[in-house]
């Protein structure tokens, strides 16, 4: 099993992506540079956080043309694992491997703060381990984590259970106090259609060491380990 | 017109900012008459901002030597050995002018320049810290000055662009912004300060200097394009007076680019990682001109550079253009010859411009040719380090006459409903809406966020170590005392860092002040290196570098003296670090005080009280004299604090600061999870000084009932009075003073005046309402 998390000029998270996964999970993990034309060998890929290309044209436009993205579309449509954080959400988005777009915050500032978001799908790949209706406390770092889709899309997504988490109260209540950046319906996180592409605005990269405030991150790396592993027994 | 058509005259230098003695000694030194592109190199060179001619002498009187100081003042960055093979490297800066012509840009282009001068240091940077000052944003308190609302709508807008800024450029570079300290006086209306401190980690081994090598060895340009912006920076902007015209300079203030930055940072420390490095100098004030000289000055040799092949941004830019461009997000570095296919491949895998432009040379002169043509040609070390050095007359400012000083009683006896208006003034308010713009927890190493502690707690992954920083500088203090205010700020600093659980290990500075033309200007600056270099040596505190930020003066009036202190702290085991909330229900509060023989010591008087927080919002007095200093006592309280640290028996710790006494319990109440406190306070002051009065040397730490014995017999062993105060609860919020309750109330209701108040003041709907 080994993880690949994308390097992209101008990622910033990448180094926690990879220290979480590395240090802390204790997973082969490699970085994987935005030059790279193919995504052989890894079961699993991080877009992680940052401001790829400088996003001074519109966060992830960019990005998405890069050579390793036509590699991780291939893997993605061919059912590999990708996990979008943040930057990586927006990346997906622009990309169309996830549905939706990511506007400005609704009080048009950066906002870093803890939140809570209740996992609404525990069937996919990313949340497999968590309860439903598991609250997690997970930090947001963003100033463009506004989502939005057209009715129909929303209804489509809300049909296949697709909305993976949505902010909310820490006691897992969905009010617009708790949303803190105005995303439609409290989204912070969403999968595709085939529940293999993940893209959430939250950082659990940032959630695996009580130390630093939340150690709730983790039940998404694990989801996600055990899916692997399990994938891996068989087809062995 | 061509540069070398413009004939240089006396008049044209003194248009440059240099005076007729300082011209005579370019003249000596070149042996001829400089011309033009020699005239801009050494107006900028010798500006105040770079040469530190005013303030030189006088900086020599801070202790700078200690075995832990690996690199003391005179780099790019001070550096300190921490353990475990490491080094950090930290250091303060200014960018106060540019970011009163332009929030936004001049507060970006401030964290840059600062972050550039770690990396260069081989340092990969951790952690942002920013100190900030403004006029008042809130005409609510009582302000003595009787500030209008123009200027109030102004001074938000500034502050709201300078959070802005800083947020803009921290959070794309991807460091921490993780504390630092924002108040708000008058004086700061037409020039506010935005200082930045910055802090990096490197291997030992791995460090970088700025010290060319090797004659014959290439010279390579790196980075962003060098454009007509920034011309005359750090000679107009950062070493003159600022008047009306001021909004002119606006093209003076460079352009920020954080992304640029970012891969600058990454492609320098890999290229260093090659060994094909020899020198590195970032171009900061003064650009090219500073690093080519300095680098070459350092090595005690000379740089030749052909100006034809820099990457330039556009068409046409003159060899004085170039070399006093101030382009942000550049490099100049010196490689091993024979090795620059290594170095230079690594710049273009980061997508970054990497020119050869020039080589060392022995012969000990910066020449700069263009298109073949010596356009400048200069001796290195003299242009370097034979600037103009002052000795500038001293005279202490004229005291005040008739000062209102605050009448103990005289607002009523209402303490619950002062309290809550205190705790809603600017200065002393929840930062939570500034300190939530910027991105506090990138890179994963915030122990202690911005709020949670009197100090920013970052880690060192790999170690077991922490490091703690904090800022502190009372410009009000300094202003009626500048000897006292000084020594005041680094204590605080200093005590602000062993609350975290870190022992202070080294220092840095930014000075801001008026013009040091004015005698009574010089006189403050005087002063406060002499508070300085008294509370460092008696707290045994190096110093390892800073900034002087002189012509803080808009339209004749300075500002207050303001001298910036940032502590660095070091913990050897990071799971001991302190946050200030408590922590349980039933824990013991204490309150600490260093002055160990608290019962013949004075408290608070009127004078002194008449300079503090509560005085200025609830009496709208600013006056009288600083609090008295006390380094025995505060050595003492900082070797206790980190002692209990150290043995993990504390549940919270945090000092009596702004606010007084009152506002650190209501502090560590917000911070918790739900609790309050009740305590009882014996003291013979006035009830109000009892409360509010901000005599340092103190801490309130709360304790499990178990580990009690442990606290009250350590603090015995290090003569630092403990005395019992109360509980931790999840009732009101009471304060009972000499058996008679004084403050009581829901912790909820404090907590909204305190945590709303930046909202209120600043909420996007308001603030266009007012702005």
């Amino acid at each position: 099993m080994k993880f690949g998390v994308v390097v992209f000029p101008g990622s910033n998270c990448d180094h926690d992506a990879y220290y979480a996964l590395g240090q802390v999970l204790h997973q082969p993990v490699e970085f994987l540079w935005h030059q790279s034309e193919q995504v052989a060998g890894f079961d699993a890929i991080i877009l992680p956080g940052g401001f790829s290309y400088g996003d001074y044209l519109r966060t992830g436009a960019i990005a998405r043309f890069s050579p390793v993205m036509r590699a991780v579309e291939r893997f993605a449509r061919g059912g590999g694992l990708v996990l979008g954080i943040c930057n990586g959400f927006q990346i997906l988005c622009e990309a169309g491997l996830l549905p939706g777009a990511l506007r400005r915050n609704a009080g048009l500032r950066f906002i870093c703060r803890q939140v809570h978001i209740r996992v609404e799908n525990n069937g996919t790949p990313f949340t497999a381990a968590a309860k439903p209706g598991q609250v997690l406390q997970i930090p947001i770092a963003h100033a463009e984590g506004n989502y939005f889709c057209d009715e129909a899309a929303l209804t489509e997504m809300e049909r296949n259970s697709q909305i993976v988490f949505r902010y909310t109260t820490p006691d897992g209540r969905e009010e617009a106090a708790a949303n803190p950046n105005g995303s439609l319906a409290n989204i912070a996180g969403i999968c595709n259609r085939e529940r293999n592409v993940l893209g959430l605005m939250p950082h659990p990269e940032r959630a695996v060491e009580a130390a630093l405030g939340s150690s709730d991150g983790l039940v998404i790396f694990r989801s996600l380990i055990e899916s692997l592993t399990r994938q891996a027994t068989v087809s062995a | 017109m061509l540069d070398t058509e413009i004939r240089v005259t006396p008049e044209l230098a003194a248009e440059h900012g240099l005076s007729a003695e300082e011209y005579a000694r370019i003249q000596k030194i070149l042996g001829r008459e400089p011309n033009f592109t020699e005239l801009g190199i050494f107006s900028v060179m010798w500006s105040e901002h770079c040469s530190y001619k005013s303030s030189k002498v006088h900086l020599r009187r801070l202790p700078t030597r200690a075995p832990q100081v690996l690199q003391g003042p005179g780099e790019n960055a001070g550096v300190v050995d921490i353990g475990d093979g490491l080094a950090a490297a930290f250091k303060m800066e200014s960018h106060n002018h540019p970011s009163y012509v332009e929030p936004f840009q001049g507060a970006a282009t401030g964290v840059g320049g600062i972050l550039r001068d770690i990396f260069t240091m081989g340092a990969r940077p951790i952690a942002v810290l920013d100190s900030l000052r403004f006029g008042p944003i809130s005409s609510g308190a009582r302000a003595p000055e009787g500030i209008d609302e123009e200027t109030i709508a102004r001074n938000r807008r500034i502050l709201d662009g300078v959070v802005r800024g800083i947020a803009h450029y921290g959070n794309c570079f991807g460091v921490p912004t993780v504390g630092g300290e924002v108040q708000f006086e008058p004086g700061y209306s037409a020039n506010p300060l935005v200082n930045v401190l910055a802090l990096g980690i490197a291997k030992k081994e791995d460090l970088f200097f700025a010290k060319a090598r090797g004659a014959g060895n290439p010279v390579i340009y790196v980075g962003a394009k060098t454009g007509r912006d920034g011309i005359h920076g750090a000679s107009l902007l950062a070493s003159a007076e600022f008047s009306e015209e001021s909004q002119q300079k606006r093209p003076n203030v460079q352009v920020g680019d954080p992304f640029m930055e970012k891969l600058l940072l990454e492609a320098c420390l890999e290229a260093m990682q090659t060994g094909g490095v020899v020198a590195i100098q970032d171009m900061g004030a003064a650009g090219l001109t500073s690093s080519s000289c300095e680098m070459a000055s350092r090595g005690g040799l000379g740089i030749e550079i052909e100006l034809s092949r820099v990457p330039q941004r556009e068409p046409g830019m003159t060899p004085y253009e170039m070399m006093l461009s101030e382009s942000q997000e550049r490099m100049l570095l010196v490689a091993e010859r024979g090795r620059e296919q290594e170095v230079l491949s690594v710049f273009a895998k980061w997508g970054l411009d990497a020119v050869e432009i020039g080589r060392v040379t022995e012969d000990g002169l910066v020449r700069v040719l263009h298109r073949g043509r010596i356009a400048a040609e200069i001796p290195a070390h003299a242009l370097a380090e034979e600037g103009p050095v002052y000795q500038r007359p001293l005279a202490p400012p004229v005291p005040v006459a008739n000062q209102r000083l605050v009448e103990f009683g005289a607002t009523g006896a209402d303490l619950t409903e002062n309290l809550r208006r205190l705790l809603a003034a600017p200065a002393i308010a929840s930062k939570r809406w500034i300190w939530e713009q910027y991105d506090y927890m990138v890179r994963t190493n915030t122990l202690e966020p911005p709020g949670a502690g009197d100090a920013a707690v970052v880690r060192v992954k790999g170690t077991k170590r922490a490091l703690a920083l904090a800022s502190d500088g009372n410009g009000r203090w300094c202003r009626l005392d500048p000897f006292i205010g000084a020594q005041l700020a680094v204590a605080e600093a200093a005590r602000n860092v062993a609350c975290s659980g870190a022992k202070p290990w080294a220092a840095t500075n930014c000075l801001n002040f008026g013009n040091p033309e004015k005698p009574e200007v010089m006189w403050q600056f005087s002063r406060a290196i002499d508070g300085i270099a008294a509370a460092c040596m008696a707290l045994e505190i190096p110093i390892t570098g800073g900034n002087v930020s002189f012509y803080n003066e808009t339209l004749g009036r300075s500002i207050d003296p303001t001298p910036v202190l940032g502590v660095l702290g070091m913990m050897d085991d990071a799971s001991r670090a302190l946050g200030m909330a408590f922590r349980a229900e039933g824990d013991v509060i204490i309150v600490l005080d260093g002055r160990a023989d608290t019962e013949s010591t004075p408290g608070n008087d009127a004078r002194e009280f008449s300079s503090s927080e509560y005085a200025r919002t609830i009496h709208g007095i600013v006056g009288g004299a600083p609090p008295a200093v006390d380094l025995a006592a505060e050595k003492r309280l900082i070797a206790l604090l980190v002692a209990l640290a150290g043995e993990g028996v504390l549940q919270s710790a945090h000092d009596v600061s702004d606010g007084g006494l009152a506002v650190t319990l209501a502090e560590s109440c917000f911070a918790s999870d739900g609790l309050s406190a009740r305590v009882s306070l014996t003291s013979r002051e006035p009830d109000e000084a009892a409360l509010f009065g901000e005599r340092g040397a103190r801490a309130a730490v709360s304790v499990t009932s178990g580990k009690l014995a442990r606290v009250l017999s350590l603090a015995a062993q290090y003569e630092v009075a403990a005395s019992e105060a109360g509980r931790v609860t999840r009732g009101k919020f009471c304060i009972e003073l000499n058996g008679g309750t004084v403050v009581s109330v829901g912790v909820p209701s404090l907590a909204d005046a305190w945590s709303g108040a930046f909202e209120r003041l600043l909420s996007t709907k308001e603030f266009q309402k007012v702005g």
